[in-house]
């Protein structure tokens, strides 16, 4: 068994051009190597079934290590190759017997390639939905500055999902906290195409029906060139490149300004 | 300068990839801020286009040098239905899916070299270029 390892291990050393045991130490690399090693005999020698615990343990070391699947299939299928060459070597197996093996070896190999596969996809899916998560706390929340005046700073790009949720949080918004104004920041929405500026048209009519007014503001230099040169017809709203200005012009809007006052 | 680089468009997130590598590029060309913004724009609404209406398709982005001036080329391709009107396609307004319509002429404006060909049922290979000025 000690053979198939050492072969195993030299032959997966040369493999390293595929940069993963690079960054690492040889002492990490050997314990992972043995570790795979065991696992690989464990479910061959102990008993019928794979030690679920021992593989998900791997299968989280080897997703933290970032190793491609393609490497740790590789993997398999080499240690499968030399324990077949060994054992034929050792005259354990004659060539008659082949088709025997064959079956043995499909029976030990697949569940063990099924099990790794699958810790794979569903640590991929959990960081796919961690992402989304993480992108829907990122988005679109209705923030009252001054009394009837909320601002909704947009960050990052805005796919159909999160116009939806743009849309649905400044409507709700605008109701519970009583805005007469609703500022529109886009600054940190990276590209205005049609879709974007569409949304964006369809929010303000939105929140035009319930009684409150919306100002689109942040529009970067670029952005205000591209949105003319697409043609899209922002007529209809006030625009202004900061914040800033915008809030003043909410405060004009509603009748108030932002006086100096005497010092004491 | 035979340089080209890919992005297949399946979901609505390859369009973020597709810009991603378009701004990428135009910025290593040398294309300043509001150039680069109009070439994500139009990048984007060509990916779009190919989400909306074909599913699926890729869009390709190339560097360009000829004349001793350096451009940018991005092709958009897909096997999608075709476009049936490509007078109503190019006209501000018109839209089959309930957008503003201003996605391909817009295109055009952004861009310096435009052009379309499409056949219906076979599909549709769009291709736009800006030049470093």
């Amino acid at each position: 068994m000690d053979e198939i390892i050492d072969q195993w291990q030299e032959q997966m050393q040369e493999e390293k051009g595929e940069l993963f045991f690079q960054y690492m130490s040889s002492e990490v690399v050997d314990k992972t190597s043995r570790q795979f090693a065991e696992l690989m005999t464990s479910n061959l020698l102990e008993s019928e079934t794979i030690n679920e615990e021992k593989l998900t343990d791997f299968a989280e070391k080897v997703v933290r290590f970032s190793w491609s699947i393609k490497f740790v299939n590789k993997a398999i299928d080499r240690f499968g190759q030399i324990a077949f060459n060994i054992l034929i070597e050792e005259k354990v197996i004659h060539t008659s017997e082949i088709k025997a093996y064959m079956d043995i070896y499909f029976e030990w190999i697949n569940p063990l390639r099924d099990s790794i596969v699958e810790a794979y996809s569903i640590e991929w899916e959990r960081t796919v939905n961690l992402q989304k998560i993480a992108l829907q706390e990122l988005s679109a929340s209705l923030i009252p500055v001054f009394e009837k005046i909320s601002v909704m700073p947009l960050v990052g790009t805005i796919d159909t999902e999160r116009a939806k949720l743009i849309m649905e949080n400044l409507l709700e918004g605008v109701v519970k906290q009583r805005s007469e104004v609703v500022l529109l920041d886009i600054t940190g929405v990276p590209v205005v195409d049609t879709m974007v500026a569409h949304h964006i048209i369809q929010a303000a009519d939105a929140v035009r029906l319930i009684g409150a007014k919306c100002m689109l503001v942040g529009i970067r230099p670029e952005i205000a060139q591209t949105i003319v040169t697409l043609g899209i017809d922002l007529n209809d709203f006030t625009t202004t490149s900061t914040l800033q200005r915008g809030m003043q012009e909410a405060l004009k809007l509603t009748n108030r300004k932002i006086v100096e006052g005497e010092s004491l | 300068m035979d340089y080209r680089s890919s992005v297949e468009i399946y979901t609505e997130w390859d369009i973020v990839a597709a810009r991603q590598l378009g701004r990428n590029e135009a910025r290593k060309i040398g294309f300043g801020t509001v150039d680069q913004a109009r070439i994500t724009t139009a990048i984007s609404e060509l990916a779009r286009n190919i989400y909306l209406y074909a599913g699926k398709g890729k869009i390709e982005i190339e560097r360009l040098y000829e004349n001793g001036v350096f451009g940018i080329l991005i092709i958009a391709s897909d096997q999608g239905p075709g476009i049936a009107d490509m007078r109503k396609v190019m006209s501000d307004g018109f839209t089959t899916s309930g957008g503003l319509g201003a996605g391909m002429p817009g295109v055009r404006r952004l861009m310096d070299e435009f052009n379309v060909e499409s056949e219906l049922n076979v599909g549709t290979t769009i291709t736009a270029v800006k030049w470093l000025r």
